[in-house]
Order: C-alpha cells, then sequence, then structure tokens
C-alpha cells in the first residue's frame, strides 16, 4: 500500500504541493488501509497504460512475407512476436513460400475472415500483384503497411530500404573496391525484370555510375534469383570480360553462386563482389570475414521492425481510417566491408530465434 | 539427288531436327561470338548442364518405360538439405549419408509402387509426392530454406576438384552418361525398360517383371536427383531450397523431349538426352553472352521447342499405335 501511494505521488506531479500533506498522511494511511484490498481513485492515474491497453489488446497483427523460409522475414516475425505479445496482441504469419498465388489467397482469406486482422504487414513480390488486394483491406478497415518491397499502392507506411539509395551505395562500394588503377569494368548480376527492388537498385546503379564515367557495366545479365543461374551467367562474364574488377550481385540469397563462380576462376584477389541483404551473421557477415563478399550493403534488421512495431502502436492508437496517411519509413543502410566489420554488425537468427522462444 | 533430300526429309525426326538447330546455332555462336569457342567457355557450357543433364538422364530413364517423375527436383534439393541439416545439427557422417540415401531409395520405390501395384497415374503420384518430400523436410527437418555446407566437408571439396582444368561435374556426367548408355542398351534390364514402355501388356506377357522393373526406375530416378543435389551444394557451398519453386522441373522435362524421347514411352535414349542438353546449354550460353534479358531468354528457348513439335508432328503424324495409347 505504502509503494502505491508513493506512486501515486510521482505520477500527480501538478499535485505536489499536496506532498507535505500526503506525507503526514502516510503512516495513517498505511495502518488504516492495510486490512483493505483498497483501489485507487481513478482521477489519479495515469490515463497511458488504460488508454495503451484499450487500444492493443487482443489485436491481430498478420504478416504476409514472400515466404517465411529466409532469414529477413524470420528476423522479422521473432521481434513482432516478441512485441506483439508484449501488448497482448494476436500475432500470425503466412508462409506464401515464393508463390505470389498464394499470398494473394493468404491476404484475400484474411480479409474475408470473420477475425479480420487490425494490421496486414505485407511484403510485396512486385510493383502491382497486390495492389487491389491491399487497397481491399483498408476498405476493410484493416491498416495495410508495406514492407522491404514497394507496391504501386498508398500504405498506411512503407518500412524498409530505399533500393536507389542501395544501388548508390552498392556502386560507390564497388568504385571503391576496384580502385582508381583497376580496369573498372564492372558487371551485374540483376535479380529479374518485374521486382521493384530489382529496378529501383539497377537505377541507382546507374545513377552513381554516370558520375563516375570511366567505370563501365560490361554485362548485366539476370539471375531470378536463382544460385545456380547467378553462377552461371558468373562464370560466362568473367570468361567474357576477364579484367573485370567488381560485381554487384542484387542479392545474397543467390550472390553465393556469384561466389563460386569468381572461386572458381581462381579470381577472388581480382574481383570484389558487393552484394546485399539483411545483416544476417551466417549469411552476411561470416562471408564478408572469409573473403566472399567484399562489401555487404545490409539493413538494419532490428531497428526495421522496430519501426513496424512503432507504426503499429500508432495507428491502432490514433482512430484514423486505414489509407489516411502513407509515410516512407526508409531503414539506415550500410556498406559493410572488412575494414568496418564489428561483431555487432550482424545480427544472428538464431539467438533471436531463441530470444523469442521459437 | 532429288531422291537423296526426299530420303533426308523422310528420315528427319525431332532428334535430327534439333541436332540441326544445335549444329547451326554452335556455327553462329562461333562466327558472331568472340570469346564463345574458346577451352574455357566450351567447359563452362557443359559444366553449367551438367546437373540439368544428370538429372535429365534420370527422367529419360523413366519417360522411356512410359512414366513421369515430377518429383526429382523436390527430392534433389530436400534430400541435401537434411542431410546437410544433419550434418550441422552435428550427426556422424556416415550415419546422416546412410539415413538420407535410405529415404531417397524410399520414396522413389514409393513412387513406383503406388504406380505398379496401385495404378495411380504416373504424373499424379509424383506430383503428390514431390510437394509431399517438400513440405515434410522443409516444415520438419529443416529451419529455414538455404542450408549451408559445414566447413571443409567432402560435398565442399567436391566442388572445387578438377582434373586437367575441368570441372569434376563434368566428368561425372559423362560418366554416368555411359553408365545410363550402357544400361539401356546392353543390359537385359536395360531392354526390358523399352519393352515395358513400348506396350508394358505385351512385355508382362512375354515374362518381362514389368512391375518390380518400375519401382527400379524410380528408385533410380531418386538416387539421380540426389546425385545431382550434392553436385548442386558441392559447387555452391549451400543447397538452397527455393530451387524447386524454379522453372528447373520442366526445364529436366524439356531437355528429355526436345532431344527426341517420347512421352508416350518406348523411344531414344542417351544420345538424345546429350542433344537436348548441349541444345540447351549452348543457346543459354550464347544468350548470356549476347546480353539478353531472362524474360527474352524463357521467349526464344520456348520457341524453339514449340518449333521442335510442331515440325516433328508435320514429319511423324500421330498413328494408329500412338491414338491408341496416347501420351501422357
Amino acid at each position: 500500500m505504502t509503494r502505491s501511494i508513493t506512486n501515486q505521488i510521482q505520477t500527480n506531479r501538478g499535485k505536489r504541493y499536496k506532498m507535505k500533506l500526503f506525507k503526514t498522511l502516510v503512516t495513517a494511511a498505511a495502518l488504516t488501509a492495510a486490512t483493505f484490498t483498497a483501489t485507487l481513485p481513478a482521477a489519479a492515474q495515469d490515463p497511458g497504460p488504460t488508454a495503451y491497453a484499450e487500444a492493443l489488446k487482443d489485436k491481430r497483427v498478420l504478416l504476409v512475407p514472400m515466404a517465411m523460409g529466409f532469414d529477413l522475414a524470420q528476423g522479422w516475425a521473432a521481434i513482432l512476436q516478441r512485441e506483439v505479445d508484449a501488448f497482448g496482441g494476436v500475432f500470425e504469419t503466412r508462409d506464401p513460400n515464393w508463390s505470389v498465388e498464394a499470398g494473394a489467397q493468404a491476404i484475400t482469406e484474411a480479409i474475408a475472415s470473420d477475425e479480420k486482422p487490425d494490421v496486414l504487414i505485407v511484403m510485396s513480390p512486385d510493383l502491382n500483384s497486390y495492389s487491389k488486394l491491399m487497397k481491399k483491406a483498408q476498405e476493410a478497415g484493416i491498416y495495410v503497411l508495406l514492407i522491404d518491397n514497394p507496391a504501386n499502392f498508398k500504405a498506411d507506411a512503407y518500412i524498409g530500404s530505399d533500393w536507389t539509395e542501395l544501388g548508390r551505395l552498392e556502386a560507390k562500394a564497388v568504385i571503391e573496391g576496384c580502385g582508381p588503377d583497376s580496369s573498372k569494368q564492372i558487371g551485374l548480376v540483376q535479380g529479374d525484370q518485374v521486382n521493384a527492388t530489382s529496378l529501383f537498385q539497377y537505377a541507382g546503379i546507374m545513377e552513381v555510375l554516370e558520375e563516375h564515367p570511366d567505370f563501365k557495366v560490361v554485362a548485366k545479365p539476370d539471375s531470378n534469383w536463382d544460385a545456380t543461374t547467378s553462377r552461371n551467367v558468373t562464370t560466362t562474364m568473367l570468361q567474357q570480360h576477364p579484367d573485370i574488377c567488381g560485381i554487384i550481385d542484387f542479392w545474397d540469397g543467390d550472390a553465393t553462386g556469384a561466389a563460386a563462380a569468381i572461386r572458381d576462376a581462381g579470381k577472388q584477389d581480382q574481383v570484389f563482389l558487393v552484394t546485399t541483404g539483411g545483416g544476417e551473421k551466417t549469411a552476411d557477415c561470416d562471408k564478408i570475414e572469409d573473403g566472399t563478399y567484399g562489401a555487404v550493403v545490409m539493413t538494419e534488421l532490428k531497428q526495421e521492425t522496430y519501426n513496424m512495431v512503432t507504426i503499429i502502436k500508432y495507428l491502432l492508437q490514433s482512430g484514423q481510417a486505414p489509407g489516411t496517411s502513407s509515410p516512407y519509413l526508409y531503414t539506415l543502410l550500410k556498406a559493410t566491408t572488412k575494414d568496418n566489420l564489428r561483431p555487432d554488425s550482424c545480427w544472428d537468427l538464431k539467438a533471436l530465434q531463441a530470444d523469442a522462444g521459437q | 539427288m532429288g531422291g537423296g533430300v526426299g530420303t533426308f526429309l523422310r528420315n528427319l525426326n525431332q532428334e535430327r531436327i534439333v541436332l540441326v538447330v544445335t549444329i547451326l546455332i554452335f556455327i553462329a555462336a562461333i562466327v558472331g561470338l568472340p570469346g564463345f569457342f574458346t577451352a574455357a567457355n566450351l567447359i563452362s557450357i557443359v559444366r553449367s548442364i551438367a546437373v540439368l543433364g544428370i538429372l535429365a538422364l534420370g527422367m529419360s530413364v523413366v519417360i522411356i518405360g512410359r512414366g513421369i517423375d515430377l518429383s526429382m527436383v523436390a527430392i534433389m534439393a530436400m534430400s541435401v538439405a537434411w542431410y546437410l541439416q544433419l550434418l550441422n545439427d552435428g550427426m556422424p557422417d556416415t550415419m546422416a549419408f546412410a539415413l538420407v540415401l535410405g529415404g531417397v531409395l524410399a520414396i522413389g520405390l514409393i513412387n513406383g509402387f503406388l504406380v505398379a501395384y496401385a495404378d495411380v497415374p504416373a504424373i499424379f503420384v509424383t506430383l503428390a509426392s514431390g510437394s509431399f518430400v517438400f513440405g515434410y523436410v522443409r516444415s520438419q527437418l529443416i529451419p529455414s530454406d538455404a542450408v549451408p555446407v559445414p566447413d571443409a566437408h567432402w560435398v565442399e571439396i567436391l566442388g572445387g576438384l578438377r582434373f586437367l582444368g575441368v570441372p569434376i561435374e563434368v566428368y561425372l556426367f559423362l560418366a554416368l552418361s555411359g553408365a545410363v548408355f550402357v544400361f539401356l542398351r546392353f543390359t537385359k534390364w536395360g531392354r526390358y525398360v523399352y519393352y515395358a514402355g513400348d506396350n508394358p501388356i505385351a512385355a508382362r506377357n512375354m515374362g518381362v517383371p514389368v512391375r518390380p522393373m518400375l519401382m527400379l526406375r524410380y528408385a533410380l530416378s531418386a538416387v539421380t536427383a540426389f546425385v545431382a543435389g550434392l553436385l548442386t551444394a558441392a559447387s555452391l557451398h549451400s543447397i538452397n531450397t527455393r530451387v524447386v519453386n524454379s522453372t528447373l522441373l520442366y526445364d529436366i522435362v524439356l531437355v528429355a523431349v526436345i532431344g527426341g524421347i517420347g512421352l508416350s514411352g518406348g523411344k531414344g535414349g542417351v544420345r538424345n538426352v546429350l542433344i537436348g542438353a548441349a541444345l540447351i546449354g549452348i543457346m543459354l550460353n550464347a544468350m548470356t553472352i549476347i546480353d539478353i534479358s531472362l524474360l527474352y531468354q524463357n521467349l526464344i528457348k520456348s520457341t524453339i521447342l514449340l518449333f521442335a513439335i510442331i515440325v516433328d508432328g508435320l514429319l511423324n503424324p500421330r498413328d494408329e499405335q500412338t491414338a491408341q495409347q496416347g501420351d501422357i
């Protein structure tokens, strides 16, 4: 009881003048109230927790990434799970396993279900596939957050990378990795020609290269995000242009293939490989350390996920209708190389999952 | 002279058409693309289609016996992913390998059993078992899409092996081609594959163990898939199960069919696989050198396949027998 009163005093700062009076009453109050399970007067309470709980409790958050089987999605899910559990909400995921149709079905079902989600977090496979569905979700009163992959849609927030900037950073990294005395020939292993991440990355890279006209892109095949394809096209590229000093592969998920081709050609010392990823330890930092990758432009996964958490908490308390505003919350990007690699540059998926009790 | 051309045209079957197309593209590439006709590039062509070719060998044995195995890519990726996961979890190598090989054989035999004894069409059995293998392994046995090869493991060393500067998978592809060739051409069991594929009922009447042989073929294609998966992991130092969603499965069928192995069974051999693989390999390599984007690559690939099928249809019209037994 004494403790509750102390709390009460602390939280009612406007009533500090009463403190002396209170203090004299403390002993007496403690003695008389000790026998009761007393409830505090409502006016004396911090309104925050109640408002917070009312707005967030039992709210449903649904994550629909392109697949659950890769580091970013597992990282997002681990942190979201912990945070949503903490405010008493319900967190669920759907695993379309890289199928656009399965993802569309998951979103459709979510909109139609009796227990509609309150917040839908979508990683879109391309610019257009889910645009109409996400609009429908908003019309059904669901806040829609777009993550990692941009789309032609006014989401309640876009949280992820500025892919053009990411491309610029990759280009700068490869220019630095090649150096001024190199052949200045660069190869690109693009993803595909429909995914926004691939298109915007390319735009960013070309923007920087325009400022460095002595650097030339000598080949720019697609990997279709597949490691074996990446290996085959990189092998051909290295044979056609033996002087290449740097390669940018558009995703660490398939850059293992480009790395294999460079290794097979015995050109680890000559070719500087740049890629991008979610900064998971085994996928990125370990490979920077052993020299497989020269530089990786990484997304700060934790910050990115906490940005989602913040906007979820904000939206659910805002009372605004879905679709009211559509801010872009870009995550800070950084090119990590051997020189600036620190023990905490990456996050460890296993540790994070153990933390979230998964 | 006119008779000669006539005979040549009459003898044109799909295999020869594809061979001619392949040679034409090859010559065009030599003339038009500097850097194409070099030892290093030719080796990389063979290497790029080695895994595809090995899978197509397994597939063609099944197709010749009038079946199809749509579970190959799932078996290839998931068996190796499971194997590597067991190793990463600390299981002794021999035990892990035996366990996975056992699993691979079991899936192959189950495929064969359902087709042979339960009389379920192969296309449904293997489609379902492929999904099952993927779903079960992915959800129960491995935590994420990509599984790395442990450091200094023999699979990693295998990927770096070279003889005379040529990667090991090229030799393995050639060796397996030789083995399958000998099996199909010179062994009794190999001839039975053709009999069973051409006319299963007649083969059974003359005493060929049609149904056990069928199980053997699916077990064989499953093991071939496992080998192809090991080679993939050897080169990339990891296996990514996303390959199951790729067009690899269609490419396998494409290699077999474009080379002239009829889907109605009983026709074709290793030579057809090699021709089909050569066409795909040379085409992909040339298109990469020219820097054609993937969308157009797929368009060109499928146009050539359509062309081959149409010409084959014109030159070798469906006969009564095909009409009766039908294609898959």
